[in-house]
């Protein structure tokens, strides 16, 4: 097949996928969205003969409008803009999980720190503030205390561009130390790993430590009507483990006995680095053998059309 | 192997052999964060900063 990939930078992940592409002689076309323009009718981008595209955008916004446009020229890519535009907001996610009856955080928005502070207070301490835009645990909080609720809200309101004057407030899950990452493709589970820190944040970005986990039925479950939620696609699926104590423990990379889980983001421009260096997986060769089903199964539509 | 020059300090900066461009690579001597421009020859300028809305 003949598979785009847009890009503003080259991560391990996209070097994995490169390779992973090459060496099956898939022929590659990288694009660097910076370097192109997007009209109304048509891009710069060389488009015309892909098969598919896949979105590996490290800049959300550049990932949501280069989807968007390119999805409005009848080019093939994956995740569409759909998809993007929900997981790439995190109010939009909670909204597509809560809709879908995926148990998910309880979660409120509110537009001035005094409508805030009100919610805030009915969560009670801990609960957490999120910026509704951001990866890799960047700006999160973990309020205490009234105090330092008063004094990040006035930060954010004071400092922030507007949408950090969107707040997202929610409950603090008292997770067992850790939380889970799954990739799955369009909700079929590829690998999965366990997420441990002392730390609140368990983003691998930060640092958490990583091993193999079990998917179960539960989880199983969970991850496909995420997916379906969000509108399917490459997607990490993170979930947190519920109704045990915070000291629960389980075998090494297995579920906690009695364990349900609550799923509190669905990632689109997944990364999948650490993932498959703790998975006995290969993640970058089961992704392209999705792609390829995908090409071909939009090459098929074409035909039947 | 290959080898060029940090833009941040002029330093020698080594490269592995399957560099892509686009990749980042960091100048050993200044901690710049550099990115490949091109490949043959090697090429690096000074990678852009982290912003807000980066990640997955």
């Amino acid at each position: 097949m003949k598979v785009g990939i847009l890009y503003s930078r080259i991560r391990r992940d996209e070097k994995l996928l490169l390779s992973e592409l090459r060496d099956r002689g898939h022929d590659v076309e990288k694009i660097d969205v910076r370097k192109h323009q997007f009209s109304l009718d048509g891009t710069t981008a060389p488009v015309d003969d892909l098969d598919l595209v896949v979105d590996r955008c490290l800049a959300t916004s550049r990932s949501l409008y280069a989807s968007r446009f390119l999805d409005s020229y009848g080019v093939p890519v994956v995740n569409g803009p759909e998809t993007a535009d929900v997981c790439a907001d995190k109010a939009k996610n909670s909204l597509a999980l809560q809709k879908a009856g995926v148990p998910t955080p309880k979660t409120d928005v509110a537009f001035t720190k005094e409508s805030a502070l009100e919610s805030i207070e009915k969560f009670g301490y801990p609960c957490v503030l999120k910026p509704v835009v951001g990866s890799w645990g960047r700006l999160m909080a973990k309020i205490d205390t009234r105090d330092a609720a008063e004094a990040i809200l006035e930060h954010k309101a004071t400092l922030g561009h507007y949408e950090h004057k969107v707040f997202y407030i929610q409950e603090f899950v008292d997770k067992p130390g850790r939380d889970i990452r799954v990739v799955a493709t369009d909700g079929e589970p590829v690998a999965a790993m366990v997420r441990t820190s002392d730390h609140w944040l368990t983003n691998a970005a930060k640092g958490a430590t990583t091993l193999e986990f079990t998917v179960g039925d539960r989880a199983r479950e969970l991850v496909q009507k995420a997916s379906d939620a969000v509108g399917g696609g490459l997607l990490g699926v993170d979930l947190m483990e519920v109704g045990v104590p915070r000291d629960a423990e389980a075998e090494p990379g297995e579920p906690i006995d009695g364990a349900d889980y609550t799923v509190h983001e669905v990632n689109h421009t997944v990364e999948f680095k650490a993932l498959n260096d703790a998975s006995e997986v290969d993640v970058p060769a089961r992704v392209v053998d999705w792609l390829e089903s995908k090409a071909e199964s939009d090459a098929e539509a074409e035909v039947t059309a | 192997m290959t080898e060029t020059e940090c833009p941040e300090c002029g330093a020698t900066v080594s490269l592995h052999d399957d560099l892509e461009v686009g990749e980042i690579v960091d100048c050993g001597t200044c901690g710049a964060e550099l990115e490949v421009i091109d490949v043959n020859p090697p090429v690096l300028d000074r990678a852009p900063e982290l912003e807000e809305d980066w990640g997955e």
